[in-house]
């Protein structure tokens, strides 16, 4: 037989009951179209998260005092744990592949400038926490490149601190009060959004020596580093690990690097995507059993033309192979049609939640799509291997 | 050339065995117009579709066309069928989506012959058989006489050296019955071998040779 006889037949086979084979399909494009448009939700969901945590970078290594081990109290609760200190902070800016290095104070306080006052979140930074973090400076610059130790009282200002404390009022120089000590603004920052939840533009940022004066502690809570791009962050991460326990005698600190987070966050993610495109896989498989009942309705009904086509020579794998293609075929159109309203689906979710744009992954249309086929077959088994296994005699008794 | 020897047929119904056939031998060369005449149950279908390779005998031979055809497997049995045999059923079995032409092309779309070299060989069967005009109507817009000349088409369109006709009138009324048994006539006039399975004596009176059927064994043969 020809393959587009084999398509004519089985087509026809199709539009005969024009009716009940939409509905079949219908159930298939349902099923697809939510496998469509849940994975790409995932997918969405996915860029979104990985967005949030790569707008600082990818290149970046944290490093937190205390050890974190599998068992027992975490070291930062000990006493001999010795704290990072800017030293440390200004050693590791010796290693090779490091390109920058920020210390990192946070807390909160009271931040006044006239007779406006505003909590917000305060960070004791470098002035290499502009490039590092990858923040835009709006209005003036940021933090100077000091000494350390003597750095001046500056602010930078985030976009919602200086909207709430000045308005529309000049910020820049402008002498404002944090935790009762005088601060010079001297720039404010291009608004960097939540991210997770905490609002970046509605803090401060500070000399870090400064801030640990402010906050009366000894000791950094987090440093930051910027490595070349190039290079692996495992390696570069063992590096730090060797030179800060050289400086510290033993492993008193904890190295997180930005690529490994990203990892495990994206395996995560991952794992959602394909639970929800599973949850979307039920109503598939629904359709499935939908195709399975009509092929099997189909068969009943065709018993006759079954018979007659087996006496004019028809083989019996032929038989099968024509009613599984008339299966394939329902749920691939099923499929297709399944393809479009997800897509669509998606398309429209975008317009309505722009924040969290559904991104539709190909492969995932194109496995849909395949996967739609597969079902067809599978559902289309059993009622071919009936129609092939018809006795001719009988069959031909049947009309 | 058709050659059976010593054919058993039985049939589990229940609890019962039921002898369709009972050690039937027969021969017919070709070009023969034969009858297989008896009352219901009599075993005559039952020997259509041994003829027809529908259905295989629990023992015994056939031979047709020199080829021991009930030792082949269902695939060269298929390939036989094709090619030989050409059926003709008391009720058409067309199918009933689509139209005359499609289903007198069946065969030879089935046996996977190209579009181009079948609308020619499909016209003319239509014309042949006065369906020119009809070719595009479905079964369920045809007369009785109509559809049953579409299958007669059917069945030679790959020019079997066999018909085998079950009741070809057994559904027609008189007048499209003659003129359907003409047209079968016509087709033996053309060295094709003809079996018709009948009950009704008039029509079986028109063949050269008539074999009887009793009980499933041939009670007369002349």
């Amino acid at each position: 037989m020809q393959i587009q006889d084999f398509f004519r037949y089985t087509f026809n086979g199709i539009r005969a009951q024009r009716l009940r084979s939409f509905l079949t399909a219908l159930g298939i494009a349902v099923g697809i179209g939510a496998v469509v448009l849940l994975t790409s939700l995932g997918e969405g969901l996915h860029h979104f998260v990985l967005g949030e945590f790569t707008q600082f970078g990818t290149n970046l290594i944290a490093i937190n005092p205390g050890k974190i081990t599998t068992h027992g109290v975490s070291g930062a609760l000990l006493s001999n744990v010795r704290p990072l200190t800017l030293e440390d902070s200004a050693s590791l800016k010796q290693l090779p592949q490091i390109l920058d290095v920020v210390s990192v104070v946070q807390g909160n306080g009271a931040i006044e400038a006239g007779t406006h006052q505003r909590r917000a979140t305060i960070y004791g930074v470098d002035a290499s926490a502009a490039r590092v973090w990858k923040f835009g400076v709006a209005a003036g610059r940021f933090l100077p490149d000091d000494p350390p130790r003597s750095a001046r009282s500056f602010v930078v200002l985030g976009s919602k601190v200086r909207k709430e404390l000045f308005g529309n009022n000049q910020a820049l120089g402008e002498r404002i009060r944090i935790g009762g000590e005088l601060f010079r603004v001297i720039g404010s920052m291009k608004s960097k959004g939540q991210m997770l939840g905490f609002d970046l533009d509605d803090a401060v940022y500070i000399p870090a020596a400064k801030a640990m004066a402010l906050f009366n502690r000894e000791s950094l809570m987090e440093i930051d580093l910027l490595h070349s791009a190039g290079s692996s962050s495992s390696a570069v991460a063992e590096k730090v690990k060797k030179a800060l326990q050289a400086r510290h005698g033993k492993e008193d600190f904890t190295i997180t690097t930005q690529e490994k987070m990203l990892e495990i966050l994206g395996g995560v993610l991952n794992t959602l995507t394909i639970a929800v495109g599973a949850l979307g896989g039920i109503s598939l498989l629904v359709g499935g059993v939908g195709i399975l009942t009509i092929m099997s309705i189909t068969v009943n009904e065709r018993t006759g033309e079954i018979g007659l086509l087996r006496a004019m020579g028809v083989e019996r794998n032929q038989i099968l192979v024509l009613f599984l293609g008339e299966a394939v075929i329902l749920a691939a159109i099923g499929g297709l049609a399944g393809l479009v309203i997800g897509v669509c689906g998606s398309w429209l979710f975008s317009l309505i939640v722009p924040a969290l744009p559904a991104h539709i992954s190909w492969v995932y249309v194109a496995s849909a799509e395949l996967l739609a086929a597969f079902v067809g077959l599978l559902a289309g088994v059993l009622p071919a291997r009936r129609a092939a296994g018809l006795h001719p005699v009988e069959a031909l008794r049947a009309e | 050339m058709i050659n059976l020897q010593h054919i058993e047929r039985v049939f589990q119904v229940g609890d019962e065995e039921v002898h369709a056939l009972r050690d039937v031998s027969m021969t017919a060369t070709g070009g023969e117009y034969i009858a297989i005449m008896g009352p219901s149950g009599s075993g005559k279908s039952s020997l259509l579709n041994i003829l027809g390779l529908l259905d295989r005998p629990d023992s015994g031979s056939y031979e047709l066309d020199g080829t021991r055809v009930s030792e082949l497997d269902e695939k060269e049995q298929a390939r036989i069928r094709r090619h030989k045999i050409g059926f003709v059923f008391q009720f058409f079995h067309l199918v009933p989506r689509l139209t005359a032409f499609v289903n007198i092309a069946l065969p030879l779309m089935l046996s996977g012959m190209k579009q181009a070299e079948r609308q020619e060989r499909v016209t003319t069967a239509l014309a042949a058989f006065g369906l020119a005009n009809r070719a595009q109507h479905r079964p369920d817009q045809l007369s009785g006489g109509q559809r049953q000349r579409v299958a007669i088409a059917r069945a030679t369109i790959m020019q079997p050296t066999v018909i085998l006709a079950d009741e070809p009138t057994g559904n027609l009324d008189r007048n499209a019955g003659i003129e359907v048994v003409e047209i079968l006539e016509e087709l033996n006039r053309q060295e094709i071998t003809l079996i018709i399975v009948t009950h009704d004596p008039e029509l079986g009176k028109r063949a050269r040779r008539q074999i009887l059927m009793v009980d499933g064994r041939i009670e007369d043969d002349r």
